[in-house]
């Protein structure tokens, strides 16, 4: 592992807006430097998408980022990204996408160039591999699609490359539906980071020679899908919340190779991904319900660069169509936070801390996202030996800490998820932290019609 | 004392599989299902009769528990393997016609969609309550449902979708199947789906949860 000490190392320098390594995108926009934008994201309704409508589609994406960038105006917006995350056509049939990111840049120079409106294209490609079955990682030819909205689609003007990568999937979903910890630490520090170090790679490489930056990923298919079963009540949150610590060292992977921030803003990973590398992040809370529910809608806030909506449907609204009525929710919300930036870290760390306290006590999986708990957490994770050693660590000192605040009567208890916490809590002891024992255990007992070893170079 | 089809419900109620099996803790070096099973067998306990009052009795326990938020996924999951395992002590009487399933259900995850958590979850919970489940996977394209449903008479469908974008594929596939099956039921369900959509696309039977597909399903034989 690259990282052995934290950049960020307690948690009263853990807050929004600023990161110790900025990034800076060609229109201006210091992502990190002092300032939270909002990341406005939206998708479109049910509907046919394939090559013959790419007129209708550029049409209707035109329009939607020429409402949203003439609402960011009248706000007196001082910046935004916007999320371009294709339809499965779009990344499976390039061509599509590459023209959507063109139409949708052209909106935002001309409102750059006449209005002095600064925004950015986040362009994040599906990852087509899990069409395969079982998914071929390195070798599939879905590779070539992906790669191709990448490199074209950076030209086009996506200025933030981001992916949500599937590395490890195959056995992920049947270790959350077990709420068997130790597959899915296997799905995630094994399998995971090596598939994100190939495909990060491969991106890092694409930025460079577009001049682009390579944002980041993010474990939404992963602990956001425990998330959102666990708000389903199908699985314990105690579990969900575990499962999300053991998903940093696969997304802390593509940093290693190279992504630079900011990161993906569905997994909620990032909190730790800033303390340990220093890079600025994308988070959703509150202002993603549109998407998806979560236990974490302010205290998701608390270290965010980026705050976004995750993902509306352009549909109309009484105000206006959805993604105008998101963008201004997610302005008003950083106008708070920039007006305590500008206020100064008093300010700040008072509005942190309402946003952290909200939520913290109510449910794990906010617990382990209060700053001085990612702190606690991320330090553990860079003092392993290697990436299981390392999700091993990370993981025992959440559960150490929703223990404690379980005992102390802050964090209150569900009879149900005992028998649980205790089963993870045994699991966790019994995993070696030696990668190659931990390997040799683990793989007689995994499906292997489900998943191409070789594939992640196993 | 509990008669032997009455500990058979609770061993697939509780997720025991067998006398080695560790879970669940409080019923350690206990007798599983696949013991209990054959033991009813043995003692000349007519095969119906331990399917119904002992198998499906668990299954549909747990199921009930599952709805009212007692228990999670997982152990919905270690009941059905209880289940699955002493099904195998069934398997020569099913073979041979003298026990039948409540009927046969097709379930698939509509083409272009991968996700499978919610559609292998209703699958185990019909599949738990006496019904033949033949499972198409995931990314399933119309002609496979079709293909698959001509070679079974009398069979249910259900259609899973995650995304605003392929639960359009749905309405397709329903459309085809009313006409090539017109007695069969098509059930829907998955994320962005709703009852307003079932009524548009003309599916019978929509269901937030597992549970209510079973009980729409076991309506009809009732």
């Amino acid at each position: 592992m690259k990282y052995k000490s934290l950049v960020i190392n307690s948690a009263d320098k853990l807050i929004f807006g600023t990161a110790p390594y900025p990034v800076t995108t060609r229109r201006g926009l210091i992502l990190g430097g002092g300032h939270v934008y909002p990341e406005i994201n939206f998708t479109i309704p049910p509907m046919e998408v394939n090559e013959k409508v790419i007129t209708e589609l550029v049409s209707y994406y035109k329009s939607i980022v020429t409402d949203i960038l003439e609402r960011a105006l009248h706000l007196n917006s001082k910046g935004l990204i916007i999320e371009f995350e294709p339809l499965i056509e779009m990344t499976k049939f390039p061509e599509i996408g590459i023209q959507l990111v063109k139409a949708m840049n052209e909106v935002c120079e001309n409102y750059f160039q006449v209005r002095g409106l600064k925004s950015e294209l986040r362009l994040t490609p599906n990852d087509l591999r899990e069409f395969d079955k079982p998914p071929r990682q390195r070798t599939s030819a879905y590779l070539e699609p992906m790669i191709e909205l990448f490199e074209r689609g950076a030209i086009a003007g996506g200025d933030l490359l981001s992916i949500e990568s599937t590395g490890g999937k195959e056995l992920s979903d049947d270790a959350i539906m077990m709420c068997d910890i130790k597959k899915f630490i296997f799905s995630q520090a094994v399998l995971g980071v090596r598939d994100i170090k190939m495909l990060w790679s491969k991106i890092v490489k694409i930025a460079a020679k577009t001049g682009r930056i390579p944002g980041g990923d993010t474990a939404c298919g992963f602990a956001n899908t425990a998330m959102i079963l666990a708000e389903r009540k199908y699985i314990p949150k105690i579990f969900a919340a575990i499962a999300r610590i053991a998903t940093i060292v696969r997304t802390l992977a593509a940093i290693e190779v190279g992504a630079t921030g900011p990161d993906k803003d569905c997994g909620y990973e990032g909190p730790f991904l800033k303390a340990i590398t220093g890079i600025p992040i994308s988070m959703e809370g509150k202002t993603a319900a549109c998407a998806h529910l979560s236990p974490v809608g302010n205290i998701a806030a608390a270290c965010a660069d980026l705050w976004s909506n995750e993902s509306v449907q352009n549909i109309k609204l009484l105000s206006g169509n959805a993604p105008v009525a998101y963008l201004e929710q997610l302005e008003y919300d950083t106008r708070i936070m920039n007006q305590a930036i500008e206020d100064g870290m008093e300010t700040c760390l008072k509005l942190q801390e309402l946003f952290v306290k909200s939520d913290s006590y109510y449910d794990p999986q906010a617990l382990i996202l209060a700053p001085e708990n990612v702190i606690a957490i991320s330090a553990e994770i860079v003092n392993g030996d290697n990436y299981v050693d390392a999700t091993l660590r990370g993981c025992k000192k959440g559960l150490e800490i929703i223990e404690n605040a379980q005992k102390e009567g802050l964090l209150k208890r569900d009879e149900n998820e005992d028998i649980w916490m205790e089963n993870i809590k045994a699991e966790l002891y019994n995993i070696p932290d030696s990668e190659d024992k931990f390997i040799e255990d683990i793989l007689p007992t995994i499906d292997h019609n489900k998943i191409i070893l070789s594939e992640y170079g196993l | 004392m509990k008669g032997l089809l009455e500990k058979i419900a609770d061993c697939v109620e509780f997720g025991k599989i067998n006398k080695n099996a560790p879970y669940p803790p409080d019923m350690k070096d206990q007798d599983g299902a696949d013991e209990l099973t054959k033991q009813a067998l043995d003692q000349g306990i007519d095969a119906n009769e331990i399917l119904r009052n002992g198998l499906v009795k668990g299954m549909e326990k747990i199921g009930i528990k599952f709805r009212e938020n007692k228990v999670f996924v997982p152990q919905v999951l270690m009941s059905a393997k209880a289940m699955s395992t002493a099904m195998e002590h069934l398997k020569p009487f099913f073979q041979s016609g003298y026990v039948k399933r409540k009927g046969t259900f097709i379930i698939g995850t509509v083409a272009g969609d991968l996700h499978d958590i919610g559609k292998n979850l209703v699958a185990m919970m019909i599949e738990g309550n006496g019904w033949e489940v033949i499972d198409l996977g995931t990314d399933v394209k119309s002609e496979k449902f079709f293909e698959t449903v001509k070679s079974c008479a009398g069979c249910h469908v259900g259609l899973s979708a995650l995304l605003t974008t392929t639960m359009v594929n749905m309405e397709k596939i329903v459309r085809e199947l009313k006409s090539e099956i017109p007695g069969s039921k098509i059930l829907i369900g998955g994320a962005p789906v709703n009852e307003e959509f079932r009524a548009k696309i003309g599916a019978d039977f929509y269901s937030p949860d597992p549970q209510g597909a079973v009980e729409y399903l076991n309506n009809l034989i009732a």
